[in-house]
């Protein structure tokens, strides 16, 4: 009685552990067979063309090159400003204000900051940039959104990378009579570099992948000419796949998936060179 | 060597207040070089910015709300059942829009619960170390992929399949949306979840084991009950997330309002409202462009409250493991 009852729990227990990598193993795998139904659906209308079209009425004539182009400027613009304003909250954090009441304040608010919603940051962009700030429906408007809502990511993986600096070689430079500032700038930040590019570059991947915000703050669907300035009209690769997507006939959905593999492709390239980075940055041995 | 904080807690704790007090004393007192003192107010400014993006969320929020509220009563918005600003015959009533988020979020957790959570058991009580170090990324990437992209998969794969499983499904519904949002907040659950059960002492299991408990006994009666509170509160942050997600259920679940819960029809979400009124070119001032505001404030109190009470269940299992 006693071993079959054993063996019987065994079986279960082998059950069970298929169960649950079944639950790693199905939600994965159902997304590589999606992601290659779109490579198969975009293989169709992805050439050099597509990339260098404008948009048309016409589905197999249009491409993404104003949309891409907009990614790429709000990509560089979100990076230049959510880089610095991200570093130096994390460098008067983790170096200045350990543990003030301050510190605590503003750890909380990032911590919630990191929660909200990012149609909240499109209403915000609309309501502080495009209209009280008086900057429009343009592209600094729709990159000074963008790096509000990434600047929490930047923070706190630059924290992350400040931390790992060892305290010693702070001791070292005070030690030689270096002031703060001095030990900040020449000691500890470039030790902390890597780590701090490669959260930012994954912060802006983040970045380039939004929608929401970008729609709310007014990015335009139909757009014949490139970005030629901070305050000009804008559009972005995942403004153009929403576009697509949202027309009825179905050879724009070719569109659209071709749209979804440049869009992949430029994360996935930034992801890349992170994950390059990181694999550099920890090679090293204090 | 490579945290020495972490190995020596106390001293290393002393000698941050050593050097600090130190340090300040001597450079970034009043006798500072005024250098030192203009890169110290700089940086706290850059601190500041983040508080400043707070109050200006809830300062544009509440602006609009209160001038919404100039023209319609709380009681329109409360207990009316249509929401039809952009009609000619205009009603505000919220609920329409709550149900289609409750639903869709609903249909969101029902999925990622049971896969999220198997998921966390398997990389935290079953999986070697080399296979989780593999797998919890793999798994994190579920939730990298861009929204725009899961919108798409939930329109022209999952609904078309939907479909020809179940007569009468519209072309926008709930149940596709939901459905793929379920699989984007997968990892919301995983990695937290397991998180907390591979926080669990491994002298907890021991003495489960040595009391004649099975594998699966210690699992369920002693390691999940011990990381619940961890569980909790990423389910929480997961509910959030899809409360606040906005482009699938822009594309999929459709654009008409409605007060059911039926998984089959068309409803719009909170969110895929404020989409659709952004997509049309909408004055500023008018009471259609208010609306959008008054939902977001909506939608902010529902997940920061959310955050919150997930932070603080975090904060709980945190001590007392």
């Amino acid at each position: 009685m006693k071993q079959i009852g054993r063996r019987r729990g065994v079986v279960i227990e082998r059950l069970f552990v298929a169960l649950c990598l079944g639950a790693v193993i199905v939600p994965l795998g159902l997304v590589l067979v999606l992601l290659g139904n779109v490579l198969s659906d975009a293989a169709q209308r992805l050439d050099w063309a597509f990339l260098t079209s404008f948009p048309s009425r016409k589905a197999a004539l249009a491409g993404v090159y104003p949309a891409f182009v907009g990614t790429l400027y709000l990509g560089f613009i979100t990076a230049g400003l959510a880089l610095p304003l991200g570093v130096g909250a994390a460098i008067y954090l983790e170096e200045y204000e350990r543990r003030g009441r301050l510190a605590n304040l503003i750890e909380l608010n990032i911590a919630n900051l990191a929660g909200v919603p990012s149609v909240i940051y499109g209403l915000l962009g609309l309501g502080l940039f495009v209209r009280v700030a008086g900057m429009g429906r343009s592209l600094l408007s729709g990159a000074a959104t963008l790096a509000l809502l990434v600047l929490p990511i930047v923070i706190m993986a630059s924290r992350e990378a400040l931390r790992t600096v060892p305290l010693s070689l702070r001791e070292g430079s005070y030690a030689l009579g270096a002031t703060r500032w001095q030990t900040i700038r020449q000691v500890v930040l470039p030790m902390a570099l890597p780590g701090i590019l490669t959260g930012s570059i994954l912060a802006v991947s983040r970045a380039v992948g939004e929608t929401a915000p970008l729609i709310i703050v007014g990015a335009l669907t139909y757009v014949t000419l490139l970005p030629d300035g901070l305050g000009s009209p804008f559009t972005a690769l995942p403004i153009q796949i929403f576009n697509w997507v949202s027309r009825p006939q179905a050879e724009f959905l070719l569109n659209a998936a071709a749209g979804i593999v440049v869009l992949l492709g430029t994360m996935l390239a930034l992801n890349t060179t992170a994950i390059l980075l990181r694999n550099r940055y920890q090679k090293r041995t204090y | 060597m490579a945290e020495p904080r972490s190995t020596a807690k106390g001293t290393a704790a002393e000698a941050v207040a050593l050097i600090s007090n130190a340090a300040r004393a001597r450079t970034n007192g009043p006798s500072a070089p005024l250098r030192e003192r203009l890169i110290e107010v700089g940086l706290r400014g850059c601190g500041l910015l983040s508080i400043f993006t707070t109050a200006s969320i809830i300062l544009v929020l509440a602006i609009e709300t209160f001038a919404f509220f100039r023209e319609v009563t709380l009681a329109q918005f409360l207990f009316d059942t249509q929401w039809t600003p952009l009609f000619v015959d205009k009603h505000f009533g919220i609920w329409p829009l709550v149900s289609g988020t409750v639903l869709t979020t609903g249909i969101a957790i029902l999925v990622a619960l049971p896969f999220g959570l198997l998921a966390a058991i398997y990389l935290s009580e079953f999986a070697g170390q080399g296979v989780r170090r593999l797998l919890k990324p793999a798994l994190e990437m579920l939730a990298g992929i861009p929204t725009i992209v899961y919108g798409y998969f939930a329109l022209v794969f999952m609904t078309p399949i939907l479909q020809a499983v179940i007569p009468g499904l519209a072309g926008f519904n709930s149940l596709s949306a939901g459905m793929i949002m379920g699989i984007m907040v997968i990892p919301m659950i995983s990695s937290l979840a397991e998180d907390a059960l591979y926080a669990v002492p491994n002298s907890v299991r021991e003495g489960a084991y040595a009391l004649g408990a099975t594998r699966l006994s210690t699992i369920f009666r002693v390691v999940v009950p011990a990381a619940v509170s961890g569980i909790a509160a990423s389910v929480i942050l997961a509910v959030s997330r899809a409360i606040g997600e906005t482009m699938i259920v822009a594309i999929a679940a459709g654009q008409q309002p409605r007060l059911t819960l039926d998984p089959r029809v068309p409803v719009e979400t909170m969110t895929a409202y404020i989409v659709q009124v952004s997509m049309g070119d909408t004055p500023t001032g008018t009471l259609e462009y208010r609306s959008i505001f008054v939902v977001g404030a909506t939608l902010f109190v529902m997940t920061f409250t959310m955050n919150f009470v997930s932070q603080r269940l975090t904060r709980r299992y945190r001590s007392a493991v």
